[in-house]
């Protein structure tokens, strides 16, 4: 098994990270006055699934480690995403 | 490949003495070996007391009308008979005990990757039973609402369902941690050379049950915690008088316990492989294709809940779709068959009882996938769910299945466990009669759910008696075959220490050091350059 090489991120890539965070925070809040509809809660979804990507590229070091937890991270996001919509396979055709 | 080559042997993990002595050295060890052994001992426990459980039932099933017990306590009975068996038996099963202690052993490390985290697991475990044996002997009596505590019924009734579905909700740590533990393990604690491919066939099953427990259980854990909160807080996740979907429970339930069955069975089938495989004196046929079904039941496992729902109100579409998703399932199940079938052919099969417990579990529960299929159909199930037919299937593969595999594997490793060998004509016959009355009990009840009686009553019509009848005489020769098999696995305990590192012919790593293994298995990690099952050379 190969040595596994720590990554230390720097102070100025933490601080980044961050104010986005932040950024997208004050984004959700903020989109919540626009009315568009049902695509008020699309956004809120979309938006907090970038944070959550940066929080777990970054702050979680997805983006520094080896392949193979990107992998299992994008393979559970999947099958979470598979039974979600095979729920809905009831819920949209119900009578 | 390179074992443990020395000749003098170091005490054995059951004589090392540590810190603590008496008890404290067992339930305060982070040895897998001793965690693995407590889990065992637990897991019999809890599988005793399920079964006199069950053995009530049948009693009062034994003739039309009120017997020994009124409606209330038959379905208070049930509910914890199954709470017990499920819960505290059968999920644990053969991962928590079998797993904790082969895993490390097979895979050539000294343990697992997280050892306190290993025994927390257990106290965890230990800690959900006595919140549920808590919740069955105060307040207002214990659950009646069946183990699947189904909304709205577990929301209305006034047993004692809080405390029961948080003790499962713990139960269900105990679970996740393990997982966690073993995928961790099995990743980075593998010795050098041991590639995934070269790893046991058993230790596959295990990682495939790892990831179910590890993604799986959070579902049923915050379901629980909703049926907490419809009780206590009156929300209304399930109410459609407050906008909630009773529905929406069966699926969150189920999303969750099917994958369950599998955390069942596929350690039941991991053990099952290395069975057969050591008394066939053949290499496997099919490593990949046996280590890849494994992760291939995990995966499909997860999207075949629907099938226990088919009569729930469910969309038509859905009803299809987890109907034609259950079929798929049966795929990677019958590749274990067929490859099973195929490495006993030709082989000079060596037939001692772990091998006939082998046989006994391919019997019964091709009977179980078998019938699971008429099940899986929509057309079939709306005419025998909520039937006996049902809880025949269900004990086909939940106890004929991983329940016969969990002795074949404590038959099989029970020599590397203690160093000590049991008596084999007894095993057989023990096995015999536990076939015999498995077979029994069981039988009539696919018949009895075709003829429509209904699950659940604790009283039935005339027409039902005779079949009842023979299946509460099968639970008879069934329990006491049981107490047959462990007494005799008992009494091997204290008898005198043999030298049996290796009585099977074994090939995988267990069987290269000395029984029962010294603390830390090995005392330097071996490196491996062979296949796991390669005959050795003479």
């Amino acid at each position: 098994m190969s040595e596994h090489k720590n990554h230390i991120s720097t102070y100025k890539s933490q601080i980044v990270v961050l104010f986005v965070l932040i950024l997208l925070t004050v984004l959700t809040v903020t989109i919540t006055s626009v009315h568009l509809g049902p695509f008020n809660t699309a956004a809120a979804m979309l938006i907090a699934s970038v944070k959550a990507t940066i929080v777990l590229l970054y702050f979680m070091h997805l983006k520094f480690d080896e392949k193979i937890y990107r992998f299992m991270v994008i393979l559970v996001l999947a099958i979470y995403a598979v039974v979600i919509i095979i729920t809905f396979f009831d819920y949209l055709y119900r009578p | 490949m390179t074992g443990n080559s020395s000749t003098h042997r170091l005490p054995s993990y059951l004589e090392y003495q540590g810190k603590y002595t008496g008890i404290r050295a067992w339930i305060l060890s982070t040895d897998h070996k001793r965690i693995a052994l407590l889990y065992l001992y637990s897991q019999i426990f809890f599988f005793l007391a399920g079964l006199v459980m069950g053995l009530f039932m049948k009693l009062e099933l034994i003739a039309p009308g009120q017997q020994i017990m009124g409606p209330q306590a038959y379905n208070a009975l049930f509910t914890v008979h199954g709470l017990t068996m499920i819960f505290l038996f059968i999920i644990p099963g053969l991962a928590a005990s079998f797993g904790n202690f082969m895993i490390p052993i097979m895979i050539g490390a000294k343990d697992v990757a997280f050892p306190k985290l290993n025994l927390f697991s257990w106290y965890l475990f230990i800690a959900g039973a006595v919140i549920i044996l808590v919740g069955i002997f105060s307040g207002d009596g214990p659950p009646d609402t069946g183990w699947t505590f189904y909304a709205p019924y577990s929301l209305k009734t006034n047993t004692n369902v809080v405390l029961s579905v948080f003790g499962a909700f713990v139960l269900g740590f105990s679970s996740i941690l393990t997982g966690l533990n073993f995928i961790v393990t099995i990743h980075r604690m593998r010795a050098p050379g041991m590639g995934f491919f070269r790893m046991p066939l058993f230790i596959w099953s295990l990682y495939g049950t790892a990831w179910i427990q590890l993604l799986a259980t959070p579902v049923v854990g915050i379901t629980f915690l909703m049926v907490v909160a419809d009780r206590m807080l009156d929300i209304g996740f399930f109410d459609p008088a407050k906008g909630g979907d009773p529905v929406l429970y069966q699926h969150l339930f189920w999303i969750y316990s099917h994958p369950a069955v599998y955390i069942m069975i596929l350690p039941a089938m991991g053990a099952i492989t290395e069975i057969i495989v050591t008394f066939s004196r053949r290499t496997v046929f099919g490593y990949k294709a046996i280590a890849m079904s494994s992760l291939a039941i995990a995966f499909v496992g997860y999207l075949v809940w629907g099938h226990h729902m088919f009569t729930s109100g469910m969309s038509e579409t859905a009803r299809l779709v987890f109907s034609f998703l259950t079929f798929l399932v049966a795929i990677p199940s019958a590749i274990k068959v067929f490859n099973w079938t195929a490495t006993m052919y030709k082989g000079s099969i060596s037939l001692e009882p772990p091998f006939w417990w082998a046989m006994a579990f391919i019997f019964i529960f091709m009977i179980g996938g078998l019938t699971g299929l008429i099940l899986g159909s929509v057309s079939t199930d709306v005419h025998v769910h909520d039937t006996m037919f049902v809880v025949a299937h269900f004990h086909y593969i939940v106890f004929g299945g991983a329940g016969i595999a969990f002795f074949a594997a404590l038959h099989y490793w029970y020599p590397k466990m203690f160093g000590k060998m049991y008596n084999k004509k007894i095993a057989n016959w023990g096995l015999i009669g536990l076939f015999v009355g498995f077979n029994t009990t069981y039988l009539p009840m696919f018949f009895l759910g075709f003829m429509g009686m209904p699950r659940r009553y604790y009283d039935y019509l005339p027409q039902f008696a005779d079949l009842n009848l023979l299946s509460t005489v099968g639970s008879w020769i069934m329990a006491s075959s049981l107490i047959l098999v462990i007494v005799n696995l008992l009494r091997a305990k204290k008898g005198t220490p043999e030298e049996m590192d290796d009585p099977w012919g074994g090939r995988t790593l267990e069987w290269t050091i000395e029984s029962p293994p010294s603390l830390e298995n090995f005392e330097e990690i071996p490196v491996i350059d062979r296949e796991p099952y390669e005959l050795k050379s003479k």
